[in-house]
């Protein structure tokens, strides 16, 4: 009987190991849909965060009929300091074409963030993602991120990692193209 | 050089009571934040939080991240914020991750749940298992009291070793 106990629990131990470990890695779906050509809709399109410089609340689906650079960032990020006057930059060329860099600060102090904006002269909207569900629905574990959506709300190019002008230009293209 | 007469104890004792009974009123003669104040330090919320981008205890963190999130901390001690509200401050600004505990839903909630299973499933299996145990030791000490009969042989030579010692 105590063998059969001993083994069961075993068992039932091994099973939640490997559970927890495809639990908690994260997803690249996304990706995988993105690299086959598919354009799969934007996760949690609807979740609403508080805007940065506080006063209010918006959502990603806010933005529906826009283009969207959807950027994860965080003050303290490296990567992230290098690719922000690049963004700014695409921010003045979308607001031409019904388009909008959309900013989501993610593990990063409002204060900490609110100065990063200031000093790189960020004119786009940036929201907070204080709990990181937003940014974990992106299967986002690293910064910056970058995720370019079409006029449908949905993702058509994705950047894990530092962006550069040829990946924008590139992104954009394909977001433009329906 | 034997201690002190039992009547000089009176007072050590009465002195003794007067702490107890300080330092039990203590907090509720103290205002509320206040006595927040006088607990909340830095290197105690640093102990419990984590460095987010570093991934480590923010005690033991060095990197610029660290010094900003401790910056952060000190704010907010400053503004006279008590340990739970600075955690909930913290907890708001860089998400649950920065309390290093596992969450309470999903897969994390094993963290807690699995220590409970196996502690009432030891004491299940010691709830079966003793009575058996007990059971067994009894028969056993029975079995032993009933020493084997001798056989004749074994028997003289016992006699006769004992008659050489009388």
């Amino acid at each position: 009987m105590l063998p059969i106990l001993a083994s069961l629990a075993g068992v039932c131990l091994v099973g939640l190991l490997i559970y927890g470990v495809s639990a908690q890695s994260v997803s690249r779906t996304l990706d995988e849909r993105v690299k086959l050509g598919e354009r799969p809709a934007a996760p949690d399109a609807t979740r609403s965060l508080q805007t940065l410089e506080g006063g209010g609340r918006s959502s990603l689906a806010a933005l529906r009929g826009k283009v969207v650079v959807l950027n994860f960032w965080a003050s303290w990020c490296e990567p992230c300091q290098t690719e922000a006057p690049l963004l700014e930059r695409a921010q003045r060329a979308l607001l031409a074409r019904r388009g909008t860099v959309l900013g989501v600060t993610y593990k990063d102090a409002t204060p900490d963030s609110q100065s990063f904006v200031r000093q790189f002269h960020l004119t786009y909207p940036n929201l907070r993602d204080g709990e990181g569900s937003f940014a974990r629905s992106y299967g986002t574990d690293q910064l910056p991120e970058t995720f370019v959506l079409d006029r449908q709300g949905r993702v058509v190019a994705i950047s894990r990692g530092e962006i550069d002008q040829a990946f924008i230009d590139r992104a954009l293209a394909l977001a433009q193209s329906t | 050089m034997t201690g002190a007469p039992p009547l000089s104890r009176g007072p050590l004792r009465l002195l003794v009571a007067l702490a107890s009974l300080a330092s039990l009123t203590l907090p509720f003669a103290l205002p509320a934040g206040a006595l927040a104040q006088a607990r909340t330090s830095l290197p105690a919320i640093e102990r419990q939080v984590m460095c987010v981008t570093c991934k480590i205890p923010l005690n033991v963190a060095q990197s610029p991240q660290a010094d900003r999130e401790r910056a952060f901390i000190q704010g907010l001690i400053d503004r006279g914020e008590g340990e739970a509200e600075i955690k909930n401050t913290l907890v708001a600004q860089y998400g649950p991750t920065v309390l290093g505990l596992p969450a309470t839903n999903g897969f994390d909630l094993a963290a807690y749940l699995v220590p409970i299973a196996v502690v009432l499933t030891l004491l299940v299996l010691l709830v079966l298992l003793l009575p058996r145990w007990r059971r067994q030791a009894r028969v056993q000490a029975r079995s032993g009291k009933a020493a084997p009969a001798l056989g004749a042989a074994d028997a003289a030579r016992l006699r006769s070793d004992l008659e050489r010692f009388d």
